[in-house]
């Protein structure tokens, strides 16, 4: 194996996650080659004061922000969310369709039948109106009242 | 027997927050570290923290265990990481020359460095702080994507597949950058390196 080749293998050699099966060539190649093997063992060092770093940890309201971050989210709503309705607007609407269908399946008595034929009042109205000018007619109050035997006078005349 | 992170995540998406609270409590101290790491800034890392929680949580409908739990959940951090580092190298050149010196905090953080503060152990307190300093110095100075590629490999145990996968390139490339960063790593710790590799 080439230097060139340990430099894919040379720190899952050094971690320990080779492969098994490349195992035995880097280890022939290290025991051949000083500067690899020089290489893998600073490596293995580097490694080693990676771990000196401390571990902090979250400050105490960490979590609390988090939750609340989380509380602020508005629900989702997908594609299929407006069919989900709260269950007194779903009960509602199933009761005013139930009693759709049923005044439209069960007809009552019908309309009621017509009193007044509406062609016919139109006809009449002229008729109301006149009858209505001339009650209100002014210079027919003032004539005279008729006399009860208009009729008898004109039989004396002829 | 403790329920895996996808039976946790699906019965997150079923509408079981203490599910939630469980994933949260289980990857928090992980998450916070590997960002941390990646930022450099405690406060900034505890942000794109909590919002990978959140982005995990709006997820949840969508949610199909096709890949490990883990790998979909540091793809996240690692995107985030990622774009918070770019941001933040326009901003650091702003930073002024008279800046307050920094030292590292035990808990990881930074403090301004008060010369008066006369700690009993101070030279020690000082020699361990400067190891330390060293190695974080030496990781921050890793071009971005190979310091995740350290990070996730490091202290997050995913194999070469998962890394991969987060970093979007093959394992291949994964393990060209990781070769190159621990070249990197081993130049620029060499005198801890020398000590360290001593028999």
């Amino acid at each position: 194996m080439s230097c060139e080749k340990m430099e894919s293998r040379i720190l899952a050699y050094v971690d320990g996650r080779l492969k098994e099966s490349e195992r035995p060539d880097v280890e022939k190649h290290l025991v051949a080659c000083a500067p690899c093997r020089l290489r893998a063992e600073e490596f293995r060092a580097v490694s080693g004061l990676l771990e000196e770093l401390p571990v902090i940890e979250p400050s105490p309201a960490f979590d609390a922000r988090v939750r609340a971050l989380v509380a602020a989210e508005p629900v989702q709503s997908n594609w299929w969310a407006w069919l989900r309705v709260p269950p007194r607007v779903a009960f509602a609407a199933s009761a005013l369709l139930v009693a759709a269908l049923w005044f439209g399946t069960h007809k009552g008595p019908g309309p009621l039948p017509v009193q007044v034929d509406d062609a016919q009042m139109m006809q009449d109205l002229p008729v109301l109106e006149d009858h209505d000018v001339l009650t209100n007619f002014e210079p027919l109050k003032e004539l005279p009242p008729p006399a009860d035997d208009d009729s008898d006078n004109v039989q004396q005349q002829m | 027997m403790a329920r895996t992170d996808v039976q946790l995540m699906l019965d997150v998406k079923a509408g079981d927050e203490a599910s939630f609270e469980l994933l949260l409590h289980r990857y928090r101290t992980p998450l916070v570290n590997f960002l941390f790491r990646m930022v450099r800034n405690r406060e900034q890392a505890e942000d794109l923290a909590q919002e990978v929680f959140l982005r995990v949580y709006r997820a949840r409908e969508d949610y199909v265990p096709s890949a490990k739990f883990t790998t979909w959940m540091f793809r996240i951090a690692t995107n985030l990481a990622l774009n918070s580092v770019r941001d933040n190298r326009y901003h650091k050149l702003e930073d002024s020359m008279d800046a307050p010196v920094m030292v590292d905090a035990e808990d990881g953080g930074e403090k301004v460095l008060d010369v008066a503060d006369k700690h009993p152990n101070i030279e020690q307190h000082l020699v361990e702080g400067a190891r330390v300093k060293m190695i974080r110095r030496a990781i921050d100075k890793l071009p971005e994507k190979q310091r995740a590629a350290v990070l996730l490999h490091k202290y997050q145990e995913l194999d070469y597949a998962e890394i991969a996968k987060i970093l979007s390139c093959s394992e291949s490339a994964l393990k060209s950058l990781l070769f190159r960063a621990y070249e990197s790593l081993r130049v620029e710790l060499a005198p801890l390196v020398a000590v360290q590799g001593r028999p």
